[in-house]
């Protein structure tokens, strides 16, 4: 599904480098993890990916099912079935959220040569699949984001990527600010879209958000590499001995 | 004081060729704003009023020509609402196009006819809002509109209209320069929509003075036409009485010189008066908003929202003030002005005032300008939406809260697409 090779990444503004040499394959059907300290560089991954502005790749790498990346403009890689679950999810005052939605939706759509979804039929669905994740109709209609809770915000991004049903999903950080039950509902949205055509790659700080999304392979970044990678357990062992051991292991 | 030579020169040039009706109560009403404009002149871009915007378009003896601009690829403006149409074009009143002007609840008449009639209420309303509007800033082309209208409405509004007033404006000739004054009383307790559409001439000068009594309520929803090179000028003069409510919106897009003032007397108490503009430019557009709200009254609300989208060096101004006269309690005044540059060859000048006399109101004013934003930008196309679209979004989601200042849902909704249509055209 996704795969990143020797991904050098600096920042176009000024000479620093922020990822130097990122090897990284899922598969289809796969959760990744990638833990590590902050300033790593798992951030930059993830807008990288989407094509954020602001940074330079100077060698390397990324294919979505074989396709180039790295090459395409944002709403081309979200059309090839890319979604970045924002960490922190922008408002946008004077954009209704159903607008938001449906204007994403259509527009996927329309990129892929399908046919546009009906007034109809996008409501009904966004409500079902808002119901799920206890977004009331109030959100919908408000602004982008605009007055939303932390959690609320978060949410909202998992109801844009099950209204949008992409094949990689890119978490960062989706579970900072979250309580314990906001994080059961995020948990939850996303490990219905689990699915065998469909790949995640969740950044974290912390394991408790992957004891709700379980991953099949955990890697440890650090420095603007990926320095360890292993299953579920080497979570657990980052959370009991921190990252320190495994930094001083690599330097 | 005499005026100087240059300006009796200037003032002279101006008015040899407008046509002065003398008869009844209008024509008294005419030679007294003719004895003000010949004491003030004309203004300059030296005045401290027109520092942003140079009025010699304006006030140059012969109005600069301005092609005729074809917009038939678009739907007329307001075409789905059920409205009385009456239309000008190049401000000579087109009788075979325009509807009968009988209406339940509203009495119109035409300002050409009224002079010799004796309209008991028109008398007291024409030439004195705009007179008390001279104060403390002189507008002298509200003064030289007084003077020289052709033509115009007077609408007396006695119960709920039972259905908008429409003013079409159609601009027929490169070179016409019109001249209309209405003059609209809406009476205690009664209601009406009025809306005007079209660039109505290659210079087009136009008053409205409006009384909202007790309790009436008056909504105001223009556009200004999609030509590119006509030049405009507009004043609407309102004072209200208790409780009442004045609502006026306006859409410009192009338009090489446009100056629109308003300019509202809150003078019973819990008057609402909001006043609200979009306006969207690219290249050879300048566009002045100039707003004075004074509130003479006890717990009045005002609100002034204007926003502007300006790109390839199109220029926008606003000038907005509220006065809060002593006694003004509890006083809520409201007053935004932004712009977005969607380039670095665009500008916007402001200058919002605050002049408040009374110690227990509650008054904010904010002036913006900047570029689209980046972040929402991207956020937009990581979800698949295209630039242009994304683009298209924010620029209307700037716009929202002028629109939304407009009451009515199916006319915002006109508004909203015109908008959209004008940032399809003009996207690269």
């Amino acid at each position: 599904m996704l795969n990143i090779k020797n991904l050098h990444v600096k920042l176009e503004e000024e000479d620093k480098q922020i990822l130097k040499g990122v090897d990284l394959t899922v598969k289809a059907g796969e959760v990744h993890a990638i833990m590590g300290p902050n300033g790593s560089g798992k951030s930059t991954l993830s807008y990288v990916l989407a094509g954020r502005e602001g940074y330079e790749v100077t060698e390397g790498s990324a294919t979505l099912e074989g396709e180039e990346l790295l090459e395409m403009e944002p709403e081309e890689r979200a059309a090839a079935g890319l979604f970045l679950a924002f960490q922190y999810p922008v408002e946008i005052p004077g954009v209704g959220n159903m607008t938001f939605l449906r204007t994403a939706v259509n527009a996927q759509r329309k990129a892929r040569g399908e046919e546009e979804m009906s007034a109809g039929d996008f409501l009904k669905v966004v409500r079902e699949k808002a119901k799920k994740l206890k977004i009331d109709a109030d959100m919908l209609k408000r602004p982008v984001n605009v007055g939303f809770s932390g959690g609320e915000k978060k949410r909202n991004e998992i109801l844009q990527m099950a209204m949008l049903e992409p094949k990689m999903c890119i978490l960062d950080e989706t579970d900072s600010g979250l309580d314990v039950d906001a994080m059961k509902l995020v948990s939850d949205g996303v490990n219905a879209l689990r699915d065998e055509g469909r790949a995640f790659l969740v950044i974290t700080h912390y394991q408790r958000l992957l004891d709700h999304i379980k991953p099949d392979v955990v890697h440890i970044m650090a420095a603007g590499r990926i320095i360890k990678t292993g299953g579920p357990e080497l979570a657990l062992e980052v959370e009991h001995n921190g990252y320190a051991d495994l930094l001083a292991g690599v330097q | 004081m005499a005026l100087p030579q240059a300006k009796q020169d200037a003032l002279a040039a101006r008015i040899a060729g407008l046509s002065f009706a003398r008869e009844g109560w209008l024509g008294a009403a005419r030679a007294e704003a003719l004895a003000r404009l010949s004491a003030m002149g004309l203004p300059g871009k030296r005045d401290e009023y027109w520092r942003y915007t140079d009025p010699a378009g304006l006030t140059v003896a012969e109005a600069p020509r301005a092609a005729v601009f074809d917009a038939s690829d678009e739907r007329p403006l307001f075409d789905g609402i059920d409205r009385l149409k009456i239309v000008f074009v190049d401000g000579v009143f087109d009788p075979a196009a325009s509807d009968d002007l009988r209406l339940a609840g509203v009495e119109i008449e035409r300002l050409a006819t009224a002079g010799g009639a004796d309209i008991h209420w028109a008398r007291d309303l024409y030439g004195v809002l705009e007179g008390r509007g001279q104060v403390p800033v002189q507008r002298p082309l509200a003064v030289l509109n007084t003077a020289f209208a052709t033509d115009g409405l007077l609408i007396r509004v006695t119960g709920k209209a039972a259905r908008p007033v429409s003013l079409i404006y159609v601009h027929n000739s490169d070179t016409s320069d019109a001249i209309l004054h209405h003059c609209v009383k809406v009476e205690a307790g009664a209601e009406i929509t009025i809306l005007e559409n079209g660039p109505a001439a290659a210079r087009f000068s136009k008053v409205m003075e409006v009384e909202v009594a007790e309790g009436a309520r008056f909504h105001h929803i223009r556009a200004q036409g999609r030509d590119h090179e006509r030049r405009a000028v507009t004043h609407i003069f309102a004072r209200l009485g208790a409780g009442a409510l004045f609502k006026s919106f306006t859409l410009t897009a192009n338009g090489v010189l446009t100056r629109n003032e308003a300019i509202i007397e809150l003078n019973g108490d819990e008057a609402v008066a909001h006043v609200a503009g979009a306006a969207v430019g690219d290249g050879n557009f300048h566009h002045d908003d100039t707003v004075f709200v004074t509130h003479a009254a006890e717990r009045c609300e005002s609100r002034q929202v204007f926003k502007k989208v300006l790109k390839n060096g199109a220029v926008g101004v606003f000038q907005g003030k509220i006065l809060v006269k002593p006694g003004a309690q509890k006083t809520d005044g409201y007053q935004i002005s932004q712009s977005l540059l969607l380039d670095e060859d665009s500008q916007f000048l402001a200058k919002p005032e605050l002049e408040i006399y009374a110690d227990d109101v509650k008054c904010s004013h904010g002036s913006t300008s900047g570029a689209i934003d980046e972040v929402a930008l991207f956020y937009l196309r990581s979800r698949g939406v295209p630039e242009k679209v994304a683009q298209s979004l924010l620029v209307l989601a700037f716009l929202a809260e002028s629109i939304a200042e407009i009451e009515d849902e199916a006319i915002a909704e006109d508004i909203r697409s015109r908008l959209e249509g004008w940032l399809a055209r003009h996207e690269h």
